[in-house]
């Protein structure tokens, strides 16, 4: 049953990611990610991670969509028919039929001992029945704090960075001035 | 037929190789960036898989999910750093595709 799920939600995901990298048109090429993560998302389901599934359709459907929508808004040269790829397709082409090929064949010949069908990494014993949220919580709050905490330094810093970069001329005289806290109010 | 490791290893090469021919093969920066997003969410799915059906004892599995969360994360701060930068050289340049931004090249 599940390899059926499997099968209809990868071929979803896979029309989506092709989607993206075939369309002429910017905007749908991104709406085609969107259908891709939600593609990936269902492949998370599949495979027993529930919290990394709605993480999937918060983070990628909802904001990174949103972030290169907004991005292509404001890159928009006048002209919309502009060719989207460059000469080296074929070189491209052929590169990513090889590295598929490569990939596929070091996977099948992989040798690594698998369980009989996908299962979820909750723990459950007789007097706890924890769920996968539960497994997952616990494992990135006490074995993984320390790099879950660097994360977060590097979250805030990319924030910043990003607020920075972004800010239009006018304002650059005044990033450079001291005691300035426009960060604080974004 | 049972689903098996091979099914997730598979579907990841394939979204990783529609990714690379993405990022080798188009021009706008915007567009190569979006492709950045399918290679990593090739390496999730992989990561989800091998947690799913690797024979080891749960809490050592459950690492696959932890990993694929900071990778989720690492791309979220890339996405928006990259965007930023991309708006920059849109306003430096007037434009955002890597075919016309070749000052460095010589």
């Amino acid at each position: 049953m599940s390899v059926i799920v499997f099968y209809v939600v990868a071929v979803v995901t896979v029309v989506g990611a092709l989607g993206v990298v075939l369309d002429r048109n910017v905007v749908r090429a991104t709406l085609s990610l969107l259908i891709a993560m939600l593609g990936v998302a269902g492949i998370f389901l599949v495979a027993f991670a529930e919290f990394l599934a709605l993480a999937q359709i918060l983070i990628y459907a909802g904001a990174v969509t949103i972030v290169i929508l907004f991005a292509i808004m404001l890159t928009r040269t006048t002209d919309l028919n502009i060719n989207l790829d460059n000469p080296q397709r074929p070189v491209a082409f052929l590169i990513a039929v090889g590295a598929f090929v490569l990939l596929t064949l070091t996977f099948v010949y992989s040798d690594v001992p698998q369980l009989e069908e996908p299962t979820n990494v909750a723990v459950t014993s007789a007097e706890s029945n924890s769920t996968g949220f539960e497994t997952v919580g616990d494992a990135l709050f006490n074995q993984w704090a320390i790099p879950f905490e660097i994360a977060s330094v590097i979250l805030l810093v990319a924030m910043v960075g990003a607020i920075a970069l972004a800010r239009g001329d006018d304002q650059e005289a005044l990033a450079d001035a001291p005691g300035e806290a426009s960060e604080g109010s974004a | 037929m049972d689903l098996e490791l091979l099914h997730f290893q598979v579907l990841s090469a394939a979204l990783f190789s529609i990714g690379l021919y993405g990022v080798l093969a188009r021009r706008s920066a915007v567009l190569i960036l979006v492709s950045i997003e399918l290679l990593l969410n090739a390496v999730n799915v992989n990561l989800i898989g091998q947690a799913a059906l690797i024979e080891r004892p749960p809490d050592e599995r459950v690492f696959g999910q932890v990993l694929a969360i900071f990778i989720i994360t690492i791309s979220a701060a890339e996405i928006g750093l990259a965007m930023a930068i991309v708006l920059r050289l849109f306003r430096n340049r007037g434009t955002a595709n890597t075919d016309e931004l070749d000052t460095m090249k010589w």
